[in-house]
């Protein structure tokens, strides 16, 4: 199986890399279009903003490939706000594979944004990707925009309102938090997409 | 809802742990690579890694072992050492760090903050801050306490200090409360608290764990969002998972590790 990891630029990519290794999977690191497009997986991650993200997508004329794909595709965390139709962050139009808009999230008392630390995930629709994902596990997420609940929410969490933290739709897929950092859980999800 | 954080921090030098009393007098506590694995192990929920000779010599961090770190473990975990630019940012952040944590060098240059948060997002971003008690009452910001015969004392108030980092793009800050640190009497609750109402941002409590009632206050009366240790946690003095279950006894939310279930 050959999965490759979209070099956007985003600094996690070292640890997802890391994360498929401890899994037995060597993914290549790669801004080319042949090469992702011939990939069984393909995974999106990023660390960053939603506009220089995807300006360097349409500086690797990447945006109407990942478009096109059709293997499983994984965006992680700012990877997965890139596959939503439009960001607030920096008003920014992105590769609208997921019909979804990225909200900031509202600062409250008690409320620090970013999102930073250990939350719960709630499964809500059966999907292989959750496989052996328990209600209240915990997922470790950092993000100040999310992605509000919708048809396309496999798996949610809360932080002051509910919000998405796994979405699909088609063959393109979506995790909020950071699986490569989310410990067994982590491992779990990754290796349930790596198995679609 | 989103748990409280436990968070032992690993004080490098020379590619080692170390940990000292009052910032002093450091002995090797243990292997790097180990230690990281060990606390994985038991539940902790984010490392932190501070290369402690990196600032006061004027270099930056030694690498190499952050990508030895990023290869095994999988819970976040933080860099701080001596980071002066975005550049020495990004090769931490690409060997695997999670966060890059910026102290000295943002007190010689506040600009850092906001190239910094401008380069990666404030979510990589933590500035910790080392603040002592003066005799006029008032806490103010240390700088260069790695290494003691270089500290010195700054006219910034800590709190002053909390609100311009935050303002110029700090996604979490650290309080390293000196008065308390290392002699394990319990966090610094009256300047977490004080702490808190200027901090929108996630705030680490640092210095002064000594027993579990301590991580308990803090979370509960100064309400922070994370608890630094190192020596309790280094010496075996408080096991992770014991805090943990201790915790949740006590009403704080905390991630107990999950019971292992094979496919």
């Amino acid at each position: 199986m050959s999965v490759v990891l979209v070099d956007a630029g985003g600094t996690n990519i070292g640890s997802v890399r890391y994360a498929l290794q401890r899994l037995g999977v060597e993914a290549a690191l790669t801004a080319d279009a042949e090469t992702i497009r011939a990939a069984d997986k393909v995974i999106l991650p990023g660390v960053g903003a939603a506009g220089p993200g995807m300006a360097r997508l349409r500086e690797l004329r990447l945006v109407e490939l990942i478009r096109s794909l059709t293997q499983p595709v994984l965006g992680v965390c700012l990877g997965m706000q890139l596959l939503c139709e439009h960001s607030a962050e920096g008003d920014t139009e992105c590769l609208g594979v997921i019909p979804a808009s990225v909200r900031r999230f509202e600062e409250a008392p008690g409320l620090c944004v970013p999102h930073m630390g250990w939350n719960r995930l709630s499964p809500i629709a059966a999907h292989p990707l959750l496989k052996n994902l328990q209600e209240g596990d915990w997922a470790y997420f950092v993000h100040s925009y999310a992605v509000p609940t919708g048809d396309y929410t496999l798996a949610s969490s809360q932080y002051g309102d509910v919000f998405s933290a796994v979405i699909a739709r088609g063959n393109f897929h979506g995790m909020q938090f950071h699986p490569e950092r989310s410990a067994g859980v982590g491992a779990r999800l990754l290796k349930n997409f790596l198995e679609l | 809802m989103l748990s409280r954080r436990i968070i032992p921090c690993l004080d490098v030098r020379e590619g080692k742990v170390v940990k000292g009393v009052r910032f002093r007098d450091h002995i090797v506590m243990g292997e790097i690579v180990d230690l990281a694995l060990r606390y994985r192990d038991e539940g902790a929920d984010e490392l932190v890694f501070y290369d402690i000779t990196a600032s006061p010599e004027g270099r930056s961090v030694d690498r190499s072992w952050v990508e030895r770190v990023a290869r095994v473990i999988d819970i976040p975990f933080c860099v701080a050492g001596g980071i002066r630019s975005v550049d020495e940012a990004r090769a931490v952040l690409h060997a695997g760090a999670d966060k890059i944590s910026v102290n000295s060098p943002a007190l010689e240059r506040p600009e850092l903050v906001d190239e910094l948060a401008a380069a990666f997002g404030v979510q990589c971003v933590v500035v910790g801050i080392d603040s002592m008690r003066d005799a006029d009452g008032e806490w103010r910001v240390r700088q260069y306490t790695g290494d003691p015969s270089k500290t010195r004392s700054l006219s910034r108030r800590t709190t002053d200090w909390m609100i311009e980092v935050q303002s110029r793009g700090a996604g979490e800050i650290v309080l390293n409360c000196m008065d308390s640190d290392g002699v394990r009497k319990g966090y610094d609750l009256a300047q977490l608290m004080v702490a808190r109402t200027v901090c929108t941002v996630p705030l680490v409590a640092s210095g002064g764990a000594g027993a579990m009632e301590h991580f308990r206050d803090a979370f509960t009366q100064a309400r922070v969002d994370g608890a630094l240790a190192a020596s309790v946690f280094h010496s075996g003095a408080i096991a992770v998972p014991d805090l943990k279950r201790y915790l949740q006894q006590q009403g704080v939310v905390v991630r107990l590790q999950e019971t292992s279930r094979d496919e």
